[in-house]
């Protein structure tokens, strides 16, 4: 995949990237001869971002597969790579592929693992409790922190932050939050200013403080290319991604999940477009991929916008497109025909690009105007205005009985608990009694779920940065603002006064714990306004929806089976 | 003076040299009496009384292990008080490993200070270990130990101890005719013999019968050398015969003839071109072209040959065919009759066998030379050459750099006549003036090989010299040439004793040796050097001065105020929390741990003292810092629930402890276990004041035995089921008075109940009581739900029954989802709703239009109206 589409903002994130590259590299090379590479499933959409397969194969990694349990795929090479998170359930997971491959026996193989982002003592030890410790040529780890996901947006893809850090009291993942940021200054150069909001903000700002200690003056001598860093808890606004996204990108997510920039569709809304080419052609049953980033025109234009906007953005398009083929028409001379094809593969791409985005569109509205979107929507919309906060919500009840998904249920729950700045012991209660009494599919226990008991008195729908610091006053933890020393030869130089020409100040917002598209929608708008103070680069964990959101802080359990009552084993497998 | 190649000896096409480096500096040592371990890279010497030789016993019992220097300086003794040390070796960074019978390894530093142990497995403790080889590894330094039932365990890295089982030899009841350890393509296995079968064994448990290309029957293999870069391997047989090869056994590369059948006491190689036996008081080398050179150790005779021939010595060359010659009627009939003691690889380029004072080196070409040694001898195998240490000397043997030699000799002849003054100076650089170039270089790679600081220096004014003619020189080789000997030189010194040669510091690293002076608590003369070489301070001085002050505070014995004070002071608290563990000072570490934010390190001490403290203070221990106890509870979550229910329970954290309760019910598999685990949960959420969740928990306790009864009466699966289902369940199978009963008992809310019973009958297609139902009494959910329910289950007949009960506002909606579009609109027009007629409107088709046109007449008799 080209890269051009991390380079087009203020701060070149393509070197980011190029950085990571070159370290993932490093690590191949560190196992000599050919290669299969062993994903954790979690990995392979981040890493995609990183390296393209070809790049890999150039590197003698000729078989890739996912970590999974049980024995791994025959591979005829010399070297087994894990590429993994440091989790202990998937240590199990890699020491049995190991031990069942050293059963077969067949070509002598070396196995390295790479923990990613770091090395957890914890694993190591797990790994010499299954006794698969000595087996490995190289237990090293592979520094992936922030991914680029676009000119202006970077993730760590770390999916349990909010949940190790406000209920487990974790904070392994805000220790990687830190490092990153180190990576992000020795590339940027020490950002001067550093603000925040938050028990978290406050304590990756310490690490990071620290960090810049240790290295005792050994850092890399770069003028600062970002002027400010803002750390934000996702505590200090639980509101927000709660309500259903409603910009064009944020509604893709939340229908069809957005992941590491792409997009999965159903095949066959797609297969009529290509109908035209004749022949009796197959349903394609591989889900539809797209990639959305900035690189395509269209969608950088329609993602932040309202859904309603996108209809007459989508028709203004169609009729500019067409004017342009008809163009064709006009040009007479070679010239004229010369300059005309020269532009058709951009206008070619634009047709596909739009033709695209009118079926994701045409398919988002199928949703949005069905009644329960509505009906969802208008509950919602309720809360949100503080009307009928304090009591049982008819819907809410109905949605239980009739078994609608509990991650909806529960989205609607915490939106009235949020704004209703916590509930009734009572209202609470009832609606616990009628979840636990009717679950969906599996059995779910919510683990006491902070934002019943925190008080927030109020919510930024679209945070107004500028009157920052007024508000955050009255929101929970710590503010702060730190400055980092700049030696004075690698400070910006002013511009002369009454030059005016000043570009504005580039601000990283590292969200921790989470970020919407709607969020980073509402902060490009931000950038974009004419007055604007600041182009923003956005960085977060992990980006998120409603409901992947509540999806991390649930447990899944599913009873095990008797093995004693042999009238019951069949059938219990729930639907 | 005597010339520079004077004690050179060719082997076939190559030369080698065996040059006294030291004389020994120990009194009154019989190697003959020790066990003898030296570290290669010229490091220390570690000598234990050999056991199996008989002494008279003189005081205490206890053996005393004592470590030399390269050149025979007492650096420190150890006084044994463990178990019976089989095997003594060191590590590639200079520790000494003590392998005992019990598997045990300990780990000393020169200065005999005990630093750590590991133990190579209970198997090994259990069947005691009778042999052992300690090899370089692709990790590091790696150690092979054979059990008394010949099974070999194995680790890669004393450093990170990972044993590894290797392949058992089906059959082998005896001790193995011998083995080794051949590292490669970054695996270790053992190259074992029984008798005359070769296994190679590796730790995946696999092995392969090997065939050694050997010309003559073999009865057995009793030893087996490998080269230092695992290359090569040299085989000797019970008959004498030493074969060398490629260590896969695919290439054979010479087969010797010893005539000694006994096997021998060390077997090195030298280089890669020969291999060296040692007889009684003669070494015997053995080359290419089947030359061959005897050396009497014996001093005299060997400088008598030097002063007969150093008149020969301006053409080297000649001198060299005139002495092999020489040699060689000498030592035609003269085959060693004794048993050799020992065969060792001298470097890469011959192996060197060793029996009673007899060395016999042998080149991959069937050439080899023999040296007399008046007394024992050890041989330590370095990478390019064998250092053969005795009671009272310590000699280096090792290969002359290849090439021409001539114009260098003759560079070195025109340097000495210029400096004598002599005008033949010019006639010989006129002889070599188109190889000058050659010359030089030969003249600065023969300064490196030379010990004498007196014949580097002439050598190298000689390549000086040859400089002068020519123009466009480049100096860098010459100029690291120079800093390389100053720094060998002062390290050759007697009082440091490392007698390193170039070769082999180029492949330690300058870094390396500065470690080694630090090691050996040389401070001054590592941070000289490291001024000398102009090495960065981060990496050069201010690392020895932080080592020096590390040993300074560690003199002071116990002095816990000063040393955590100047630890303050390291900003790395990755650096600065196990240095505080190794201190003691737990707590100080692991508040230094959690202040750094790295959970990482914070596991590592809790870890520590989870092993070092009894339970209870452990608990107690990190109770006082919240965030390692979180992390605690973390890992317990994962890995030990049972703990993580202790410590619920200490921190009277009856919540949590009843959350991690009923998550486990849900894992216990027999029905009586998950409901003890229930009403436990119970208990301990009314400890916590939760009432609602004790209440919730005992009615799951309530559900669980209902469901179990339902089984067994209607012998159908409902366990598991939540409420909401198995109240649905039997009304789908018609029990109502059952459902009714759990209703009552559970509390059901009214309206959900009718969600649930109008689903669930039309999920059985129970019209008829679904009729009944709605007539029962007044929906709590109104009559759209029995709409939708008949709907989804494509029953229009049945939906269309309850229209007629829908409020009002929503009639006109009900009969649009039925389809019936006319009657919408009838009813629309009774309620005199324009909003509504448009709806209905919007739903026709083209098939409609009849209907269509009828509203729009509606339409505008309403708007007539108004």
């Amino acid at each position: 995949m080209a890269a051009s589409h991390l380079s087009g903002g203020r701060v070149n994130l393509a070197i980011l990237r190029e950085a990571a590259r070159k370290e993932l590299l490093e690590c191949l090379d560190k196992c000599d001869g050919t290669k299969a590479v062993v994903w954790d499933e979690q990995l392979t959409g981040p890493f995609g971002l990183i390296a393209e397969y070809s790049l890999l194969k150039e590197h003698e990694v000729d078989k890739m597969f996912q970590l999974r349990p049980g024995r791994m795929p025959a591979a005829n090479v010399n070297n087994i790579i894990f590429l993994c998170r440091p989790k202990l359930a998937l240590m199990e997971i890699v020491a049995q592929n190991i031990l069942k491959e050293e059963e077969t026996g067949g070509s002598r193989k070396e196995f390295h693992i790479f923990f990613v982002p770091r090395k957890s003592l914890l694993c190591e030890q797990k790994l010499k409790e299954l006794g698969v410790y000595g087996t490995f040529s190289n237990v090293d780890e592979y520094t992936l922190d922030l991914i680029p996901f676009d000119s202006d947006l970077l993730s760590m893809e770390i999916d349990s932050t909010f949940r190790d850090c406000y209920l487990e009291d974790d904070m392994t993942s805000m220790y990687y939050a830190a490092k990153s940021l180190m990576s992000v200054q020795a590339l940027y150069g020490i950002i001067p200013t550093v603000c925040g909001k938050g028990d978290c903000a406050r304590h990756v700002a310490d690490m990071m403080l620290r960090m810049r200690r240790e290295l005792a003056g050994t850092e890399p001598q770069i003028t600062p290319q970002i002027d400010c860093l803002l750390l934000l808890d996702r505590t200090v606004d639980l509101m927000t991604p709660l309500p259903t996204q409603l910009t064009y990108e944020g509604l893709i997510d939340e229908i069809f999940g957005i992941n590491n920039t792409s997009v999965k569709l159903p095949p066959e809304k797609f297969a009529s477009s290509k109908q035209q080419t004749g022949g009796p052609q197959e349903m394609p049953t591989e889900p539809k991929k797209l990639v959305l980033n900035s690189a395509e025109e269209l969608y950088a234009e329609a993602r932040d916008r309202n859904f309603h906007a996108i209809g007459p953005l989508l028709s203004r398009k169609a009729k500019l497109i067409s004017a342009q083929f008809e163009e064709r028409h006009g040009a007479k001379t070679v010239g004229e025909i010369k300059q005309f094809v020269s532009r058709l593969p951009h206008m070619q791409a634009a047709k596909i690009s739009l033709a695209n985005h009118t079926t994701i569109a045409e398919m988002i509205k199928e949703v949005t105007d069905s009644d329960h979107f509505m009906e969802s929507l208008t509950v919602q919309q309720e809360f949100l205005n503080g009307i009928d906060t304090d009591k049982v919500n008819p819907y809410i009840e109905d949605c239980i009985a009739r078994k609608e998904p509990i991650i909806k249920i529960l989205r609607l729950v915490c939106i009235q608990s949020v704004a209703n700045n916590g509930m009734k012991q009572k209202t609470l209660d009832y609606y616990k009694r009628e979840i636990l009494q009717n679950p969906n599919d599996i059995s779910y226990v919510f683990s006491g779920y902070a934002p019943l008991s925190v008080r927030l008195a109020q919510f930024l729908a679209r945070p107004g940065w500028r009157s920052i610091e007024e508000v955050l006053r009255i929101l929970p933890g710590p503010t702060f603002e730190e400055a980092q020393r700049i030696p004075v030869g690698l400070r910006k130089k002013r511009t002369s006064v009454g030059g005016g020409s000043e570009s504005p100040k580039v601000t990283l917002v590292y969200f921790l714990g989470g970020v919407t598209y709607a969020e980073i929608a509402a902060l490009r708008f931000l950038s974009q306004q004419e007055d604007s103070l600041s182009d923003y680069i956005i960085a977060t964990t992990k980006i998120i929806n409603g409901h992947t959101w509540l999806e991390g802080l649930m447990d899944t359990l599913c009873p095990a089976p008797f093995p004693d009552s042999s009238s019951t084993s069949k059938s219990k497998g729930r639907r | 003076m005597a010339h520079v190649t004077g004690d050179w000896n060719p082997l076939g096409q190559v030369f080698y040299r065996k040059q006294e480096i030291y004389s020994m500096g120990w009194r009154d040592i019989d190697l003959d009496k020790f066990v003898v371990a030296a570290a290669p890279y010229g490091g220390p010497i570690a000598l234990i009384r050999d056991e199996t030789k008989l002494v008279r016993v003189q005081g205490s019992i206890r053996p005393v292990i004592y470590i030399y220097t390269s050149s025979g300086r007492e650096i420190s003794s150890i006084r044994w008080n463990s178990g019976h040390v089989i095997h003594l070796g060191w590590s590639c960074s200079e520790e000494l490993l003590c392998v005992q019978e019990d598997g045990s390894v300990l780990v000393y530093d020169i200065f005999g200070q005990f630093k750590r142990t590991f133990s190579m497995g209970t198997e090994a403790k259990e069947m005691k270990v009778r042999d052992c080889r300690i090899f370089n590894s692709h990790q590091g330094t790696g150690l092979a130990v054979m059990t008394s039932s010949y099974r070999i365990f194995m680790v890669n890295n004393v450093d990170e101890p990972r044993i590894r089982r290797m392949a058992d030899v089906p059959g082998l009841d005896a001790p193995p005719s011998s083995w080794v350890v051949i590292s490669q393509d970054r695996q270790s296995r053992v190259l074992l013999a029984r008798e005359n079968d070769l296994y190679l064994l590796d730790h995946g448990g696999q092995y392969s019968r090997q065939l050694a290309p050997v010309s003559q029957q073999v009865e057995a293999y009793t030893e087996m050398a490998v080269s230092f870069n695992n290359k090569y391997l040299a085989l000797f047989t019970n008959t004498g015969l030493l074969w060398i090869g490629s260590s896969d056994l695919e290439r054979a590369y010479c087969e010797f003839d010893t005539k000694c059948p006994q096997r021998p006491k060390q077997l090195a190689w030298c280089g890669t071109g020969a291999i060296v036996g040692y007889w009684e008081n003669i070494l015997l080398m053995v080359g290419p072209g089947k030359d061959y050179v005897k050396y009497n150790v014996d001093s005299t005779v060997h400088l008598s040959h030097l002063s007969h021939l150093s008149h020969l010595s301006i053409v080297p060359q000649v001198w060299y065919r005139c002495y092999s010659r020489l040699l060689g009627e000498h030592t035609a009939d003269s085959g060693p009759r004794e048993g050799l003691c020992k065969v060792v690889w001298c470097g890469t380029g011959a192996i060197v066998g060793y029996w009673e004072n007899i060395l016999l080196m042998v080149g991959p070409g069937k050439d080899y030379v023999k040296y007399n040694v008046d007394s024992t001898v050890h041989l330590v195998p370095e990478l390019d050459g064998l250092r053969i240490l005795s009671n009272y000397s310590h000699e280096f043997l090792h290969k002359v750099p290849n090439g021409s030699i001539e114009p260098g000799a003759m560079l070195y002849e025109a340097s000495r006549e210029f400096q004598n003054g002599s005008p033949k100076a010019d006639e010989y650089i006129r002889m070599i003036q188109d190889r000058l170039q050659v010359a030089v270089d030969q003249c600065i790679q023969a300064a490196g090989c030379e010990h004498e600081p007196t014949t580097q220096r002439m050598l190298l004014r000689a390549a000086s010299f040859g400089k002068c003619f020519l123009s466009d020189m480049n100096p860098e080789p010459f100029v690291r040439m120079c800093r390389m000997l100053r720094v060998l030189n002062s390290v050759r010194d007697f009082t440091i004793g490392i007698p390193l040669s170039c070769a082999q510091l180029e492949q330690l690293s300058m870094p390396v040796l500065t470690d080694r002076l630090v090691l050996r608590r040389q401070y001054p003369l590592a941070i000289r050097i490291c001024q000398y070489l102009k090495m960065p301070d981060a990496e050069g001085v201010s690392r020895i001065l932080a080592h020096w002050a590390c040993y300074k505070v560690q003199q002071t014995p116990r002095d816990d105020v000063t040393r955590p004070q100047l630890l303050e002071y390291e900003p790395k608290s990755a650096e600065q929390v196990p240095l505080l563990m190794k201190m003691g000072r737990d707590q100080l570490a692991l508040a230094k741990a959690v202040d750094s934010g790295d959970t990482d390190l914070v596991y590592t001490v809790v870890m520590h003292l989870k092993e070092k403290l009894t339970l209870g203070d452990f608990l107690m221990t990190i109770r006082n810092l919240p965030t390692a106890q979180s992390l605690y509870l973390q890992y317990c979550k994962e890995q030990n629930r049972e703990m993580l229910q202790d410590l619920y329970y200490q921190e009277d954290n009856f919540q949590e402890s009843a959350n991690c309760r009923v998550m486990d019910s849900y894992n216990e598999t027999r029905m009586d276990e998950r409901l003890r685990a229930l009403q436990q949960a119970q208990e301990a959420y009314t400890k916590a004041r939760n009432e609602f969740a004790a209440k919730v928990t005992e009615e799951q306790v309530r559900l669980l035995k209902y469901q179990m009864r339902l089984e067994e009466e209607l012998k159908r699966p409902y366990l598991d089921l939540s409420l909401h289902d198995t109240i649905s369940q039997l009304t789908t199978e018609g029990n109502h008075k059952l459902a009714e009963q759990l209703r009552k008992e559970f509390k059901v809310p009214d309206k959900r109940f009718w969600w649930l019973k109008i689903q669930a009958l039309a999920e059985g297609s129970d019209w008829a009581e679904l009729d009944r139902f709605a007539k029962s009494k007044k929906s709590p959910i109104g009559y759209e739900p029995f709409i939708d329910v008949c709907l989804k289950h494509q029953n229009r007949y049945e939906a269309n029954k309850y229209v007629g009960r829908i409020a009002d506002p929503a009639k006109v909606k009900a009969y649009i989802k039925i389809g019936n579009l006319e009657q919408a609109a009838e009813t629309a027009m009774q309620q005199r709703s324009e909003e509504d007629l448009n709806l209905v409107l919007s739903k026709c088709t083209s098939s409609h239009r009849v209907l269509a046109e009828k509203i729009s007449t509606m339409k505008a008799q309403l708007s007539s109206k108004k």
